[in-house]
């Protein structure tokens, strides 16, 4: 394999979803943003559980319990490694961001935020990045603020000072934008908020597949990011925090596992990461996640990186090739994501039709209503680029959206 | 569902009822309204109608924001309903529904759905049903005297 460029051709033949065929024509995958497609080797982990070690984890003395039991930790150490954690008590396993982002919401906010205390977002969340704190105001009487975006998409860092006062309390940003592609300089906004002793959170969902993280060179105090948008099973996520907020954070769910006595007078918790662990977890996805991760290490993210830029110039030059389309999120650091519009055809009519030619896109308002409100629009088409996409599926799309524009003349 | 069959969801009718809606305004004086939102989408719709001490449907229209397939259907609704009385909307309302789930096959059953049978194919579409029925069930809303409809 080059040592510059990735082997497409191998790449595409790890993942068996992509020889399916949609309508009698190949699928042309370009809803990487809502879901990836998994390769060979997370479906193999999965099944290899189920079939020869679906024990429970961490009381099983015996055999098949070890083994789960290993597999489990080991998935977490490859976490760990992934975003750079500095110890494995760090690493927590959720079903997924959103339930990371509530976990911190309830745990880390709701037992000491008062009454006018404030949480800083920005205008380009999706709803999980603004619900649970939402949530959050009306349990404890604080406020939520939202620091503007520009007509690009992009975040108007100058405004981010003004918006982190003696009264906010923790500042919630996302790492890059799934509607609108925008990578945001999630560094500067840390640094800026630690200078005022702000902790951070940062929703890692869509960033995960693209831009290699390091959450110790970062410095967040949180991070959370999803299996199933990095290559790996639904239904499992990760929490990163830091150590010392994990420690002084009350458990947020009780039950098995996460215990170190249970009397009927009083329980001991079990100690990091296993405090957040209540219950039989989702062992399979834990391993499959696992898996995901060393396939992307394998890959190799910054390679990665350098490949989707390449194909999301592409991308950006074929598609403003469409008359009448325009790109909704132009911002100057981008990736994956091409959202546009194409008036008059609305997006549901542009998705139904160029799933007719084999074309798979997102079309809606993306889980982000106040970013579509602040385009002053109902929704938008939307492609998203992974790593197995190519520039021959850029053109079946433009090809398609062609088509599309046929039919309603 | 075929290729064929696919390109049939768009068929003249429909792109010619978004490009040139019936009845696409605002009444003023309606005597019922409503507002229908499939959340799915974000898609926006309100109807408007005067019925009168008859029951007699004088006049229909809808206004709002959606796709092709939404608004041909509110389209041809407003044309279908204009000058029936509102038991027979309500006949209508339960035929098309029927029509558009796959129940009622216009070939095979006696119907009154008439150039509405034209969305006949929809039921192939799981995830465009709501937008072929949002503007029906936001006539019906209105009839019941309902002011806010969600599809979901």
């Amino acid at each position: 394999m080059d040592k510059l460029n990735i082997n497409i051709k191998k790449i595409r033949s790890d993942f068996p979803v992509l020889r399916e065929k949609v309508h009698g024509l190949p699928l042309v995958y370009l809803d990487n943003a809502a879901t990836t497609l998994r390769p060979q080797v997370v479906v193999d982990a999965l099944a290899g559980y189920y079939l020869r070690y679906s024990a429970n984890i961490h009381r099983g003395v015996h055999a098949l319990s070890e083994k789960a039991t290993a597999e489990y930790e080991k998935s977490r150490r490859t976490v760990k490694d992934f975003i750079h954690a500095s110890s494995t008590a760090e690493i927590i396993f959720t079903r997924g961001t959103t339930e990371s982002i509530n976990l911190v919401a309830q745990s880390f906010c709701r037992p000491s935020f008062k009454p006018d205390d404030e949480i800083v977002v920005t205008a380009m969340e999706h709803h999980s990045n603004i619900v649970p704190w939402q949530i959050l105001c009306e349990q404890v009487g604080c406020r939520l603020k939202v620091i503007p975006m520009n007509d690009k998409g992009e975040l108007i860092l100058e405004r981010v000072d003004s918006f982190l006062t003696e009264r906010t309390q923790l500042l919630s940003i996302v790492y890059l934008s799934n509607s609108l592609g925008t990578i945001n300089p999630v560094q500067d906004v840390i640094d800026k908020a630690h200078q005022k002793n702000i902790p951070v959170f940062v929703d890692a969902a869509q960033a995960m597949s693209h831009c290699p993280i390091d959450v110790q060179t970062l410095d967040c105090d949180f991070l959370a990011f999803s299996g199933h948008k990095i290559f790996g099973p639904s239904g499992i996520g990760v929490l990163y925090g830091k150590e010392k907020w994990l420690e002084q954070m009350p458990p947020y769910q009780g039950g098995g596992d996460m215990i170190s006595s249970v009397t009927f007078e009083k329980t001991i918790y079990n100690t990091l990461p296993y405090k957040f662990e209540a219950g039989t977890p989702h062992i399979a996805g834990v391993i499959g996640l696992g898996a995901a991760l060393e396939y992307v290490q394998s890959v190799g993210l910054d390679l990665i990186m350098n490949y989707e830029k390449d194909l999301l110039d592409y991308g950006t030059k074929a598609l403003l090739s469409v008359p009448d389309l325009k790109l909704i999120g132009t911002a100057s650091n981008k990736a994956s994501v091409l959202s546009f519009i194409l008036p008059p055809i609305h997006p549901h009519d542009i998705g139904t039709l160029i799933d007719e030619e084999g074309v798979a896109i997102r079309t809606g308002h993306h889980c982000t209503q106040p970013v579509m409100k602040f385009f002053k629009i109902p929704a938008t088409s939307r492609a998203s680029v992974a790593v197995y996409n190519t520039k021959e599926e850029i053109d079946l799309l433009v090809q398609a959206l062609f088509k599309a524009k046929k039919i309603f003349d | 569902m075929s290729r064929d069959g696919r390109q049939e969801l768009y068929k003249q009718v429909i792109i010619s009822h978004n490009k040139k809606p019936f009845n696409f305004k605002k009444i003023d004086n309606a005597t019922h309204e409503a507002e229908g939102y499939n959340p799915l989408c974000g898609d926006h719709l309100h109807v408007y109608l005067i019925i009168d001490p008859q029951d007699i449907i004088q006049d229909l229209s809808f206004e709002g924001d959606g796709c092709a397939i939404s608004k041909a259907s509110a389209s041809m609704m407003t044309k279908t309903l204009k000058g029936k009385t509102v038991a027979e909307a309500k006949e209508y309302f339960g035929q098309f529904h029927r029509l558009i789930i796959g129940e009622l096959n216009p070939d095979n059953e006696e119907h009154i759905l008439g150039k509405l049978s034209v969305f006949s194919g929809i039921w192939h579409f799981p995830s465009r049903v709501k937008c072929a029925s949002l503007a029906w069930h936001t006539m019906k809303g209105a009839l019941d005297k309902q002011t806010s409809i969600s599809t979901e």
